[in-house]
């Protein structure tokens, strides 16, 4: 009887603990998820200025300019994971482009304002880049738990499923930074 | 850990025991020593004097090596110091700690707080103008690493205690010495036991200082490796930071902005490198940091199995 008691105390005192270890780390999954959103809108801020600083001094390198601001006009719009990457990943290779113009120009480089903003551009890209990497990384985990014995039993109760990781669907796309560091 | 307690509870409670002893005598009369009123007061001002030196601790630790924050960044390099460590708070998943420069030429970087909430990282002068980007932000990673696994706490907490202990050492010294003058004479003999267990005690309380640091030391030295794994893990980039740590073990010069008191939670130690970079027993207890060669060859070997899967030489490093 007692023995009873106490197995079945043990079983209750397990199925919370599992039970609010896969909830956190459900939203954690989520969180990190909405952090990649967050980085994204600082890289839509960014834009602006950097045409801004560069308009001048490139104006006959417009089509370069105009590619990134179309490409950051169709990011913001854009809805849906699968819609969102992709629109990120052209919207990275234009940004790339005009890097690489912008290193033809040396004068526009020694403007300090142009300095700052390459940081500034290689700053949010990292950031960008890194929230993917700490999502996938959370998601992993949170994969893994619900489907590894014994969690999985509670797995339905605390309505956990898998997640998907973040990755770049498309070859073509994934190969885009390197067809432009070759056009050089 | 456990032989941390077991050291205290025998400082505090070791008095006890032998007074119990050594009163335990048949005599209806004489005053026996039941309640151990002297572990309990000395506990329980050692508790009050390490919560005090928890809480100031992160403050000490900036304030003693002058180091001001980055509130607003002015030139160039700080605006990237910034930028690094906001993405590696990204990639470790944490909140953006307070950032700190500690005005020094010798390159070094130290994280302190209570937990990820209230952490803070500083950096000297001198890193800052060693180190490009990528090496930088391998060193940022390690004290994020630390920062991620509580590091940071567990150090701020060693830290008061060690203090304490010294303190209260120093306190017991004054007590016992008093004791002694007054009124060694009425004591009756407790037997050998007592005597021992006596002088055994007073012992423990001359070497104290010496024991709590050697343990602090102890698990300072085994969290390096695994901060240096973590800042691996963030960046994916483990030969920034073995490049790093190749210069920094270059400018041998001391960091003479940070004394003695915050050496164990540097990335390498400021007192000079050269005990660290001894390996053996008397070199494994002393040091608060492991051998900075062991280090970068662990980085490296990381570095190196990662192009072997990659299946080539490019990495984002390589890329970019």
């Amino acid at each position: 009887m007692w023995v009873l008691l106490v197995v079945v105390v043990v079983a209750v005192a397990w199925m919370i603990g599992a039970y609010n270890g896969l909830i956190s780390l459900k939203n954690r999954t989520i969180n990190a998820f909405k952090q990649i959103d967050v980085q994204l809108k600082r890289r839509h801020d960014l834009i602006p200025n950097l045409v801004n600083a560069v308009k001048g001094a490139m104006d006959f390198e417009r089509s370069t300019l105009e590619a990134v601001v179309q490409a950051r006009n169709v990011a913001m719009k854009a809805e849906g994971v699968k819609q969102i990457s992709q629109a990120e990943n052209a919207l990275s290779g234009a940004l790339s482009r005009l890097l690489v113009t912008v290193e033809r120009y040396p004068e526009l480089k020694a403007t300090g304002n142009i300095g700052q903003l390459q940081e500034e551009l290689a700053s949010t890209e990292n950031r960008i880049a890194f929230a993917r990497q700490h999502y996938n990384d959370e998601a992993t985990q949170y994969n893994t738990k619900q489907q590894q014995f014994p969690t999985t039993l509670v797995a339905g109760l605390a309505q956990a499923s898998p997640t998907d990781l973040w990755e770049i669907e498309d070859q073509a796309e994934r190969a885009v930074p390197q067809v432009d560091l070759s056009r050089r | 850990m456990v032989g941390f307690v077991l050291f205290f509870a025998w400082l505090g409670f070791g008095g006890d025991l032998i007074a119990y002893l050594a009163t335990d005598n048949p005599d209806p009369g004489s005053y026996h020593h039941v309640f151990p009123w002297l572990g309990i007061v000395l506990t329980s001002v050692a508790i009050i004097m390490a919560w005090y030196s928890y809480k100031k601790g992160p403050e000490n630790v900036l304030w003693s090596t002058g180091a001001w924050e980055v509130i607003d960044p002015q030139d160039d390099r700080e605006r990237q110091l910034v930028n690094v460590v906001e993405e590696m708070a990204i990639a470790a998943g944490l909140p953006r700690p307070r950032i700190w420069i500690v005005p020094d030429a010798d390159p070094n970087a130290f994280a302190t707080g209570h937990e990820p909430r209230d952490s803070h990282v500083a950096v000297t002068r001198g890193l800052l103008t060693l180190c490009n980007r990528d090496e930088l932000q391998g060193v940022i990673g390690h004290e994020l690493g630390h920062v991620k696994n509580l590091d940071v706490r567990l150090m701020t907490t060693l830290a008061a205690l060690v203090g304490v202990v010294v303190l209260l050492g120093d306190g017991m010294g004054r007590v016992m010495w008093r004791r002694r003058g007054g009124r060694s004479k009425g004591r009756s003999g407790g037997g050998a036991l007592v005597a021992i267990l006596l002088v055994l005690w007073i012992i423990s309380w001359i070497l104290a200082p010496v024991v709590t640091q050697l343990l602090a030391v102890a698990v300072s030295r085994r969290r390096e490796y695994l901060a240096d794994a973590m800042s691996a893990q963030f960046t994916r980039n483990p030969l920034a930071l073995a490049g790093a740590l190749e210069k920094i073990e270059q400018a041998d010069a001391p960091t003479a902005a940070i004394t003695r008191g915050a050496a164990h939670l540097c990335i390498v130690d400021p007192l000079g490198r050269r005990l660290t970079n001894q390996e053996g027993w008397l070199a494994d207890r002393l040091a608060t940091h492991p051998p900075l060669s062991m280090r970068i060859s662990r980085l490296k070997g990381m570095g190196y199995a990662e192009l072997k899967k990659e299946d080539g030489p490019f990495t984002s490093s390589a890329l970019g």
